[in-house]
C-alpha cells in the first residue's frame, strides 16, 4: 500500500472524474485538476468566491462550481480552459446545484425551494419547475440518465413527478400515499421508484416507472420510522434502516420482508468474527505477533491494530437523550458492496461500530468495532472490500479475508475524516480537514511492509 | 403356686373383710399402694410392736391365724379335732414357711410392679411431654397459618388495589391516547393551514423576486456547447411524448423481459433438479418393491400409478414436461405421492431402528456392548487372517491355471481330491460301524434281560405255586407269616443278581436307598458320559416297600425288548407289593 503527497484542499471538496482520468479539488476560490496517475497540475481555475460545491458533468468535461453565498454557478471545460460560463441565480438564492445527467444541463434549486431552475448549456434556455419538496432526498435520477424523479409539495398533498432528463418532459406525474415524504430513490435498473415518508411514520411505497404502485411496507406503528434507504446494485434488495435499530430487506419480486438484520449490543453469534481495534502505545512490540513495523519517524507511537475478540462480546452503547429530536439512535448508513453480497450498516447509538452482513446467508459475517465513532465507509467499486475511516490517521479495510488497520505516513497529523474510492479500485482517496492524499492499493496482495496490521478470521 | 391361687391371694389380701378381720394391724388400714412401696419398714416394725398375740388370747389368736391361712389357702396350723392345745411345730413351721414364701414372692411381685410402674410413670411423663410439645407445635403453626392468611388477604388487597390502579392507568391511557389524537389532528390542520400560508408567501416572493429588475437571473456563457450526443434537441411535439412513453414502456418491458427470463431459467434449473428427484425416489422405492410385495395393497396400486407416470416421464419426454402444465401438474403429483411413500417407509424403518434398539437394550443387559466390540474386533482379527489365507488360495489358483498344466497334474490333482473324498468316507463308515456295534450289544443285553426276566417269572410261577399249596394245605397263620420273609429275601436276591449282570453292560444302573419314609418313588436323574441310551434308577426301600424306578433317558429310543423288561419287572416288583400287604392285613 502506497500513499501520495498530501495536497491542500478546502471544504472537502475533491473529486475524481466519472472516466477516473483527473482529480478536481477546491482549493479555497481556486479549483485545480490533476491528472490522477501522475498528480501533475492540468489546470487551475479562479473562481469569483469561495466554492461551496464542485461537480464533474457525466462526460467528465465540464466542472460545476458553486457558490452558494452569491447564488453563483461557473462552469469550467476541461477540454477549453478559456471557455467560461457564469450563472447567477440573483435575488432568488440558491441552496443545491447539481448536473444533469446528459452533463449539458444545470438544476439549480433556489432558496426556500421556491423551484427548481434548469438551465442549458446548448441553448441557455430556462426552465423552472415549481413546487419541489424540501426533503432528505428531493431529486433523484435513474442510472441510465433517462428520467428524473422529482418530490413535490402541492396543496399540502406529495406527489412525484418523473420528467424525460433528455427534454424535460413530465412523463408522469402522481400523488404518494405520505404523510409527508422524505425522500425517493430509484432502483439501479430504473424500473422501481421507492418512496419513503418522514421519520413520523414508517412507511415505504414502491411505484413502479409508470406511477402505479407496486407495494407499501409498512413495518411498525407510532414510533419513529425510517432513517435511512438503499437500494442494492442488483435491484433484488431493498435495505431499510429504521429508528428500531433494525434493517429490514425487501425482495424484488414481492417486495416483502425476507429478513431483518438487528443490532444487538451483546452479540452472542459465533458465526460472526468481532475485530476489535485495539490502540497499542508501546514501540516495537516483542512479544506481538501481529505485524508492527514502524515507519519513517515515531511521531504516532499510537499504533492501532485488530484484534478478534470471543463471543459473547458487548459493545458499547449511547443512550439517546429522549427530549432532543433525531435523536442519535437508528440505523443511518447502509452500503451494499458492488456484488450485493455485502451490506455494511451503522447504528448510530453504537457509533463506533460498523456492521457487515452476508445477503446470501443472510447473517452476520463481522462486526467492526472502533475505538472512536466511525465517521464514513465505502465499498470498492470492484471488489467486497469495505474502507473506513474513523477520524484518526488511520485507514480501516476489511475484506472477507480479514481486516487491516493502516497508518497513513504523513507528517502533521493527517486526520482521516472522508473517503472515496477510485472507480477502478485501485486507489483510493483520503480526505482531511484541509488535505487530501491518494492510497494506492497493491493489486496483489496486500502489503505488509507498511505500518499495517492484519488481523484474519480464524 | 399356680397364678390364680396367686391372685386370690392378692385379693385376699387387699379385700375389705379381710381389713375388718384385723382391724388391730395398723398396715392393713393404710392404702395398699403405700404398703407396698413401705413393705420392708412396717414389717420390722411389726416384729417390735406387736401386741397381736399375749398370754391370754392364745386361743383366739391361734383359731384366728388358722382362719386366716386356711383363707389363704394353706393347710391349718392347728386343728381342733387332734384335740391338744399344742400347736403342730411342723405344721406352723410349714405354714410359715409357706408364708414367707408367699410373702417373698409377694415383695417380688411387688419390685416387679414397682419397676413396671416407674417405666410407666416415665412413659407417661415422656408422653405428656411430647404432647405438649406437639400442642405448642400445634399452636405455632395456628398462628403461622393465621399470619399467612393474614398475608394472603393483604396480599389479595394489594392486587385488587393494583388492579384498581391498572384499570385506572389505562383510563388515563386511553384518556392520553385521545388527547394525543386530538392534538395530531389538531396540529395537522394548523400544518396545513401554516403550508398553504407558506406556499402562499413562496408565491408572492417568487412573484416579487420575478419582478425585480435590478438583478435578474441570468446566464452568461461564451458559446453554446453541443449536446453530449451531437444531436440537436428537437420541439416538443405530440411525437416526441409518445416517443417518451413508448421509450418507458419498451424500459418496462425490457425489465420484465428480463426478469421473466431469469425466472424461466431458475424454472427450468429447479425442475431439473425435481426430474432428478423423483428418478432417484423411483430407483429407491424400486429398490425395497421386490422386498415388500407382500405389504399393504394400497401401496400396491400407488406403484402401479407411479408405473404409469414413469411412462409419461420418459427422459424423451422431458422438453414436453417442462413446459405443458397438465404434465407439470403430473410431475409434481407424482413426486408428491412418491415423496409420501418415501416418507413412510423411512418412518417405518424408523420405527425398526428404535425397536431393533429397544431389543439391542434389553440384551445390554446380559452382554454388554463391550464385550459386543471386543468379539466384533477378536473376529475381525479372525477375518483378516483367513482373507489373506483365501488370497494365496486364489493366487495359487490362478498361478496353476495360468501355468501350462498338463492332463497329468490334473488327473494327479484329481486323485487328491478322490483320496482326501474316500478317507472322508472311511471316517464315516468307521463311525458308523462303531454305532453299529453298540446297538448290537445293547440288544443282547436285552434280550439277556428278557431271558433272565423269563427264568424268573418262571421261578416266581414256581413261588407262587408253593405257596397256593401252603396255603391251601396249611391254614394256620403262624406259617403264614414265616413264607412271605422267604420270598421276599429271594426276589431281593433276585434284583441284585439282575443288578450285577446288568452293571457288565455299558448301562448304568443305579440302586439308591432312601432313606424317607415317603412312599413317592424318588428319581436320581442320571446323566452318563457314555453314548448309552438308556440309565435305569432303581430305588429300594427296604423297610416298607421296594420301589423300582425306571428312568430313561428320553433322548434315545428305549427299544421294545427292554421296554418289555422294564415293564414286566415293574409288575413284578408291584406284585410282591400287593402280597407283602396282604400278608400285612
Amino acid at each position: 500500500m502506497n500513499f501520495s503527497e498530501v495536497f491542500k484542499q478546502s471544504n472537502q471538496l475533491c473529486k475524481v472524474s466519472p472516466d477516473g482520468k483527473y482529480l478536481a479539488t477546491c482549493v479555497q476560490y481556486r479549483l485545480v485538476v490533476r491528472d490522477v496517475s501522475t498528480l501533475q497540475i492540468l489546470q487551475l481555475y479562479t473562481c469569483l468566491d469561495q466554492i461551496s460545491h464542485m461537480d464533474w458533468s457525466s462526460d467528465s468535461l465540464f466542472i460545476l462550481c458553486a457558490m452558494y453565498k452569491r447564488g453563483l454557478v461557473q462552469v469550467w471545460s476541461l477540454e477549453q480552459p478559456d471557455w467560461h460560463c457564469k450563472i447567477d441565480e440573483g435575488s432568488i438564492g440558491l441552496v443545491s446545484s447539481r448536473w444533469s445527467p446528459d452533463g449539458r444541463h444545470i438544476l439549480n434549486t433556489t432558496e426556500f425551494h421556491l423551484r427548481v431552475t434548469v438551465w442549458s448549456l446548448c441553448t441557455k434556455a430556462v426552465s423552472y419547475i415549481k413546487y419541489p419538496k424540501a426533503c432528505q432526498k428531493g431529486i433523484d435520477f435513474s442510472r441510465d440518465g433517462c428520467y428524473m424523479a422529482l418530490a413535490e409539495r402541492r396543496d399540502c398533498k406529495d406527489y412525484v413527478s418523473v420528467f424525460v432528463c433528455d427534454d424535460w418532459h413530465l412523463l408522469r406525474h402522481f400523488e404518494t400515499e405520505t404523510q409527508d415524504l422524505a425522500g425517493l430513490e430509484w432502483s439501479p435498473n430504473g424500473c422501481v421508484l421507492a418512496v419513503w415518508d418522514s421519520c413520523l411514520e414508517y412507511k415505504v411505497l414502491l411505484y413502479s416507472l409508470d406511477g402505479r404502485l407496486l407495494s407499501a411496507y409498512s413495518a411498525y406503528e407510532w414510533s419513529l420510522g425510517v432513517k435511512s434507504v438503499t437500494w442494492s446494485p442488483n435491484s433484488q434488495f431493498l435495505a431499510i434502516g429504521s429508528y428500531d435499530e433494525k434493517v429490514r430487506i425487501l425482495n424484488h419480486i414481492t417486495w416483502k420482508k425476507i429478513t431483518q438484520f438487528e443490532h444487538p449490543s451483546s452479540i452472542n453469534n459465533t458465526k460472526a468474527v468481532v475485530y476489535k481495534e485495539v490502540e497499542k502505545r508501546t514501540a516495537v512490540g516483542s512479544d506481538d505477533l501481529s505485524l508492527h513495523i514502524t515507519i519513517g519517524t515515531a511521531l504516532y507511537n499510537t499504533r492501532s491494530k485488530y484484534e478478534i475478540c470471543p463471543s459473547p462480546v458487548q459493545i458499547p452503547v449511547v443512550k439517546p437523550d429522549p427530549d432532543r429530536a433525531n435523536p442519535k439512535i437508528g440505523v443511518s448508513s447502509l452500503a451494499f458492496s458492488s456484488d450485493s453480497r455485502y451490506l455494511a450498516t451503522k447504528n448510530d447509538n453504537m457509533a463506533s461500530v460498523v456492521w457487515v452482513w452476508d445477503m446470501q446467508k443472510m447473517s452476520l459475517v463481522a462486526v467492526l468495532e472502533q475505538t472512536s465513532a466511525v465517521r464514513c465507509f465505502q465499498w470498492d467499486p470492484c471488489r467486497p472490500r469495505l474502507a473506513l475511516c474513523t477520524g484518526n490517521t488511520t485507514l480501516y479495510l476489511w475484506s472477507p479475508a480479514g481486516c487491516v488497520s493502516v497508518q497513513v505516513p504523513t507528517e502533521g497529523g493527517f486526520q482521516v475524516q472522508s473517503l472515496n474510492w477510485h472507480r477502478s479500485g485501485d486507489s483510493l482517496m483520503l480526505l482531511g480537514k484541509e488535505q487530501l492524499c491518494l492510497c494506492y492499493m497493491d493489486t496483489d496482495q496486500e502489503d505488509k511492509s507498511l505500518g499495517c496490521s492484519f488481523c484474519l478470521p480464524s | 403356686m399356680s397364678k390364680t391361687s396367686y391372685c386370690a391371694y392378692l385379693t385376699g389380701f387387699i379385700s375389705p373383710e379381710v381389713k375388718d378381720t384385723c382391724s388391730s394391724s395398723v398396715e392393713c388400714r393404710s392404702p395398699p399402694l403405700i404398703q407396698f412401696s413401705q413393705s420392708s419398714v412396717p414389717l420390722h416394725r411389726n416384729y417390735i410392736l406387736s401386741t397381736f398375740c399375749t398370754e391370754h388370747n392364745v386361743q383366739e389368736c391361734l383359731s384366728h391365724i388358722n382362719q386366716e391361712v386356711s383363707s389363704l389357702g394353706l393347710p391349718p396350723v392347728w386343728t381342733e379335732s387332734s384335740g391338744s392345745s399344742e400347736m403342730n411345730v411342723m405344721a406352723v413351721l410349714n405354714c410359715m414357711y409357706d408364708l414367707i414364701q408367699l410373702h417373698h414372692r409377694g415383695l417380688r411381685t411387688l419390685e416387679n410392679m414397682e419397676v413396671e410402674q416407674l417405666k410407666s410413670s416415665s412413659n407417661v411423663d415422656h408422653l405428656q411431654r411430647t404432647s405438649t410439645q406437639l400442642k405448642e407445635q400445634l399452636e405455632l403453626s395456628k398462628r403461622g397459618n393465621t399470619g399467612l392468611l393474614e398475608r394472603e388477604r393483604q396480599l389479595h388487597l394489594k392486587v385488587k388495589s393494583l388492579q384498581n390502579c391498572l384499570k385506572n392507568e389505562k383510563d388515563e391511557v386511553q384518556k392520553l391516547q385521545n388527547i394525543i389524537a386530538s392534538r395530531a389532528s389538531q396540529y395537522n390542520h394548523e400544518m396545513k393551514r401554516k403550508e398553504r400560508e407558506f406556499t402562499k408567501l413562496k408565491e408572492r416572493l417568487n412573484q416579487l423576486l420575478v419582478d425585480k429588475k435590478e438583478k435578474k437571473q441570468a446566464i452568461d456563457v461564451l458559446n453554446n456547447i453541443g449536446r453530449a450526443d451531437g444531436k440537436r434537441s428537437l420541439w416538443k411535439t405530440q411525437k416526441t411524448e409518445a416517443k417518451h412513453e413508448g421509450e418507458m414502456y419498451k424500459t418496462l418491458l425490457s425489465d420484465y423481459d428480463t426478469r421473466q427470463r431469469e425466472m424461466l431459467l431458475e424454472n427450468a434449473e429447479l425442475k431439473k433438479v425435481l426430474q432428478q428427484i423423483k428418478k432417484e425416489m423411483v430407483s429407491i422405492l424400486s429398490l425395497r418393491k421386490p422386498i415388500r410385495k407382500d405389504d399393504k395393497h394400497p401401496d400396491a396400486g400407488i406403484q402401479a400409478d407411479s408405473e404409469d407416470e414413469e411412462q409419461v416421464f420418459d427422459s424423451s419426454k422431458e422438453s414436453v414436461g417442462l413446459f405443458s402444465v397438465h404434465a407439470r401438474e403430473k410431475l409434481t403429483n407424482s413426486i408428491r405421492l412418491q415423496w409420501r411413500r418415501l416418507k413412510s417407509h423411512v418412518e417405518r424403518l424408523d420405527s425398526q431402528a428404535s425397536l431393533a434398539q429397544m431389543g439391542e437394550n434389553k440384551t445390554d443387559d446380559a452382554i454388554s456392548r463391550e464385550t459386543h466390540e471386543e468379539e466384533m474386533d477378536r473376529l475381525k482379527l479372525e477375518i483378516q487372517p483367513c482373507k489373506d489365507f483365501i488370497q494365496t488360495q486364489q493366487q495359487l489358483l490362478q498361478q496353476q491355471l495360468s501355468s501350462p498344466c498338463d492332463e497329468e497334474t490334473t488327473s494327479l490333482l484329481s486323485n487328491c481330491y478322490m483320496l482326501q473324498e474316500r478317507e472322508r468316507f472311511r471316517e464315516e463308515w468307521k463311525t458308523l460301524e462303531k454305532q453299529r456295534n453298540l446297538f448290537e450289544r445293547e440288544r443282547r443285553n436285552c434280550t439277556e434281560a428278557a431271558i433272565r426276566l423269563s427264568h424268573e417269572r418262571k421261578a416266581f410261577e414256581d413261588d407262587r405255586a408253593v405257596w397256593l399249596k401252603h396255603q391251601f394245605l396249611n391254614l394256620s397263620p403262624f406259617a403264614d407269616l414265616r413264607k412271605p420273609q422267604m420270598s421276599k429275601s429271594k426276589s431281593c436276591f433276585l434284583i441284585s443278581e439282575t443288578e450285577s449282570s446288568a452293571s457288565s453292560a455299558p448301562e448304568k444302573l443305579i440302586k439308591c436307598r432312601s432313606d424317607t419314609t415317603s412312599p413317592t418313588p424318588r428319581c436320581v436323574p442320571l446323566t452318563s458320559a457314555s453314548t448309552a441310551d438308556m440309565h435305569r434308577t432303581v430305588c429300594l426301600v427296604p423297610e416298607k416297600r421296594y420301589v423300582v424306578f425306571i428312568c430313561t433317558n428320553h433322548d434315545m429310543p428305549v427299544t421294545n425288548a427292554a421296554l418289555v423288561v422294564c415293564y414286566e419287572l415293574f409288575m413284578l416288583i408291584f406284585y410282591f407289593q400287593i402280597n407283602q400287604t396282604k400278608w400285612k392285613d
